[in-house]
C-alpha cells in the first residue's frame, strides 16, 4: 500500500504532530496515515530530529537536588518492560485507528446521516473532532467549504472533486480556501476519515439545517 | 569543554574526551557556539552501556545533560516547576527502561528522548492520548547497519549547524513552533533547514528495513 500513495501529509501538519502540539483528532489521522505512507514516516523523522536538535540545544532548568537520587529509586521500583513485539493481525484498518474504533472495520459503529452516507464519530480530546465516513459509490458529499482546516484520508474506495482523485492511503488537506464537492467513484462505498476543527460550513440551507442534528 | 557529573549524582564519572575533534577549516575562526557543537557529544555509547550493563554511570552522564533540558522543555510547554520536575524524571526512567528500543540508525540519542519527552508532555500537561503509527518491528534484534548510523551523525550534526545559523528572529520561530506556544498559522514550514537529507538517509533505512521483512 505504501506505493500507491500520491497525496501526502503537509510539512506544517507533521511539524506539528512531531512538536506534539497537534489536536489529538488530526493526530489520529496523522498516526494511521503514517501506517499507510514511509515517506511520510521519514519526512517526520526529520521533524523529529529538528526537536531534538532544539532539545539539546534548548535552555535548561536545574533539576533538584534530590532529583537523581529519586530517578534511581525509581529505576529500582520500575519493573522490566515486557517486549512488546505484537504482530498485529493484519486487518483493513491500521493499528491506531482500530484503537479509537476498538476493532476493525467491522466493529464501526456507523449511524446513518442521510443519502446513503454513513458516518462514526471518534472520541478525542480537544475541541477538533475526527469522524469515519462512508459515501456509496458515485454518491456526493454535500458542496462544503471549511471554517478551518480539514485533514481527510481516504481507507477504502476513492473520490474525485474538482481538482484530484483521492485513493487509499492518500490524505488531503484543506484550508480556509477550498470550497469543493467530492464524488464518490462508482463501485465499493468510499470509506475515510475525516478530522477538524471547525464545524464544515455547507453552501445552501438544506444541509446547514441538517448540520445542527446531524453533529458535522 | 569537558563532560564533568554534577556531584549530586553521587558518581565519580571521570572527564572524558569527546568523540569529535574540534576541526575548522584553515584561516576561519569559528564562533565559540559553532565550535563547541563539533564537540557535541552523540551519547551514543552510554545508551550502549545501559543496554548492556545496565550502567548507572552512563545514566548518570545521560541525565546531568538531558534531564534538565528535558525539565526546561516541559516548563516552556507550560508545566509548573513540581510537575516537569517529576514529568522529567519519568521520562529518565523511561530512558533506562526502553533502552533495548533505541536505535542509532532512525534517530539521535536527542531526538529519541525529545519523541519520549513529548509524548509525556502530551499525556501529563495537555491531557490528551497520543496516537501512533503502527510498529515497523525495528528492535533490538535487527543489529542497525553502522553506515546509517555514521549518516545519520552526521545529518544530525549538520542539522544543529544550520539551526544555529538561522537568522535569530527566525530560530526564535521554529523554537516556538516545537515548545507549544505558537499556533500553526504563525509559522511556516522550516525554511533553510537541510531537514530533507535527513528525511532521504531515514527513507533508505526504512526501505532496507521493508526488504528484510521481505
Amino acid at each position: 500500500m505504501t506505493n500507491t500513495v500520491t497525496h501526502h501529509l503537509t510539512d506544517d501538519i507533521l511539524r506539528d504532530y512531531a512538536a506534539g502540539t497537534l489536536p489529538e483528532a488530526f493526530s489520529v489521522v496523522v498516526a494511521t496515515h503514517l501506517s499507510m505512507c514511509d515517506e511520510c514516516r521519514a519526512a517526520l523523522a526529520a521533524h523529529e530530529a529538528l526537536g531534538g536538535a532544539l532539545l539539546d540545544e534548548g535552555d535548561s532548568v536545574p533539576m533538584s537536588a534530590g532529583g537523581f537520587a529519586a530517578c534511581l529509586d525509581r529505576l529500582d521500583k520500575t519493573p522490566a518492560p515486557v517486549a512488546t513485539q505484537i504482530r498485529l493481525q493484519p486487518g483493513a484498518l491500521p493499528a491506531p485507528l482500530r484503537d479509537y474504533v476498538g476493532g476493525d472495520l467491522d466493529a464501526v459503529a456507523w449511524r446513518n446521516v442521510g443519502g446513503g452516507i454513513r458516518q462514526a464519530m471518534l472520541q478525542t480530546g480537544g475541541k477538533a473532532s475526527v469522524r469515519l465516513l462512508s459515501i456509496p459509490g458515485g454518491k456526493a458529499v454535500p458542496d462544503h467549504g471549511h471554517h478551518g482546516r480539514e485533514v481527510t484520508l481516504v481507507l477504502k474506495g476513492a473520490y474525485r472533486d474538482e481538482h484530484h482523485r483521492i485513493g487509499p492511503g492518500d490524505v488531503e488537506v484543506a484550508g480556509e480556501d477550498l470550497h469543493h464537492q467530492p464524488i464518490a467513484e462508482a463501485g465499493e462505498d468510499c470509506i475515510c476519515l475525516a478530522a477538524t476543527d471547525a464545524p464544515l460550513r455547507f453552501r445552501s440551507w438544506l444541509p446547514r439545517l441538517a448540520q445542527r442534528w446531524m453533529g458535522i | 569543554m569537558l563532560q564533568s557529573v554534577p556531584s549530586e549524582t553521587g558518581y565519580d564519572i571521570p572527564p572524558r574526551k569527546t568523540r569529535y575533534a574540534v576541526g575548522h577549516a584553515k584561516g576561519t575562526t569559528p564562533g565559540r557556539k559553532m565550535a563547541l557543537k563539533e564537540q557535541r557529544e552523540s551519547w551514543i555509547e552510554e545508551m550502549a552501556m545501559i543496554r548492556d550493563h545496565a550502567s548507572r554511570e552512563a545514566f548518570a552522564a545521560l541525565y546531568a545533560h538531558f534531564a534538565p533540558r528535558v525539565k526546561g522543555f516541559l516548563m516552556r510547554s507550560g508545566a509548573a516547576d513540581s510537575l516537569a520536575e517529576d514529568t522529567a524524571q519519568e521520562v529518565m526512567v523511561t530512558v533506562w527502561t526502553k533502552a533495548k528500543m533505541f536505535d542509532p540508525s532512525r534517530a539521535s540519542v536527542a531526538t529519541w528522548i525529545f519523541t519520549i519527552a513529548r509524548n509525556r508532555m502530551i499525556d501529563a500537561i495537555r491531557k490528551q492520548n497520543r496516537p501512533e503509527p503502527e510498529d515497523l518491528g525495528w528492535g533490538p534484534e535487527a543489529e542497525p547497519d553502522q553506515e546509517d548510523v555514521t549518516a545519520l551523525e552526521q545529518e544530525t550534526r549538520r542539522l544543529s549547524k544550520a539551526l544555529s545559523e538561522l537568522p535569530e528572529k527566525q530560530r526564535v520561530l521554529v523554537e516556538r513552533a516545537y515548545f507549544g506556544d505558537a499556533t500553526h498559522s504563525e509559522i511556516a514550514a522550516e525554511t533553510g533547514l537541510p531537514l530533507g537529507t535527513i528525511k532521504s538517509r531515514i527513507r533508505l533505512a526504512l526501505e532496507r528495513l521493508r526488504r528484510s521483512m521481505g
